[in-house]
């Protein structure tokens, strides 16, 4: 008789399928690995590339407007902007709210003096794959990830700092 | 018996199974999600009060909701 076997079989096969699935997320993208590349608008509608800023370390922060802890990381992006602008680094922050107006009501409360780009797609997060917001990226000037840091508190700011100053070689 | 009704049946499974799958949404795609009325609790204040006392009873804190996207910092 051949159905209990086939019956078998099939679940087998149908558990199989959903391992396979929930066996799909990946790790986020790692240092010693490429950056991805990505072109994306800025709120004045200009392109801009990772490959145009290839040559400067760029700090990529992927945000969004409902997430509390993004708020946090602005005003020390803003800081870190400032003090390694000299060194050629560049922030990036790329916001990921599917609606442009979440975002620009949110840079309205809280500025940014560095790039913001626009990716409603969510086009370049899938190529990072971010596992959290926010997450951020620190791209040396071959394009290779240098190191990649996941939330942010006020708490990390001394080690982040501290961590991209040695990076970049820069005082911190 | 011929091949046919487990072959039907495997088939079947095959292509039924695919919608028990939950596909979750990305970390990107949690901004309705992250809407306070998206919260389990009927009332958002009552749920406030009880994290409260929730997080200084267990010492404990984070992991309510997605503001964070998830990752366990909010």
């Amino acid at each position: 008789m051949n159905l209990p076997r086939s019956l078998v079989s099939g679940f087998g096969a149908s558990l199989l399928s959903i391992g396979l699935i929930a066996a799909l997320p990946a790790q986020a993208l790692d240092a010693g690995q490429i950056a991805p590349p990505f072109t994306l608008n800025d709120p004045a509608g200009k392109s801009v590339s990772l490959e145009s800023l290839r040559g400067h370390y760029v700090y990529v922060d992927f945000w969004a407007s409902w997430c509390g802890p993004c708020k946090q990381s602005f005003p020390w992006m803003n800081a870190l902007q400032a003090r390694h602008a000299a060194s050629g680094l560049q922030v990036v922050a790329i916001n990921v709210d599917e609606k442009e107006a979440d975002a620009r009501r949110f840079l309205g409360e809280v500025p940014a003096s560095f790039t913001v780009l626009f990716d409603p797609k969510g086009v370049a997060p899938g190529a990072y794959n971010v596992q959290g917001m926010p997450t951020s990226f620190l791209i040396g000037p071959d394009g290779k990830v240098l190191f990649v840091h996941q939330s942010f508190k006020d708490s990390d700011r001394k080690a982040l700092d501290e961590k991209i100053a040695a990076l970049i070689g820069a005082k911190p | 018996m011929s091949r046919t009704p487990a072959l039907l049946i495997t088939a079947l499974t095959l292509l039924t199974s695919s919608g028990c799958t939950i596909a979750p949404p990305k970390p990107w795609q949690k901004g309705v999600l992250a809407k306070p009325e998206m919260t389990m609790a009927g009332d958002v204040l009552e749920l406030k009060l009880s994290e409260h006392t929730y997080s200084s009873k267990e010492a404990a804190s984070g992991g309510f909701g997605v503001g964070g996207g998830g990752c366990g910092c909010n």
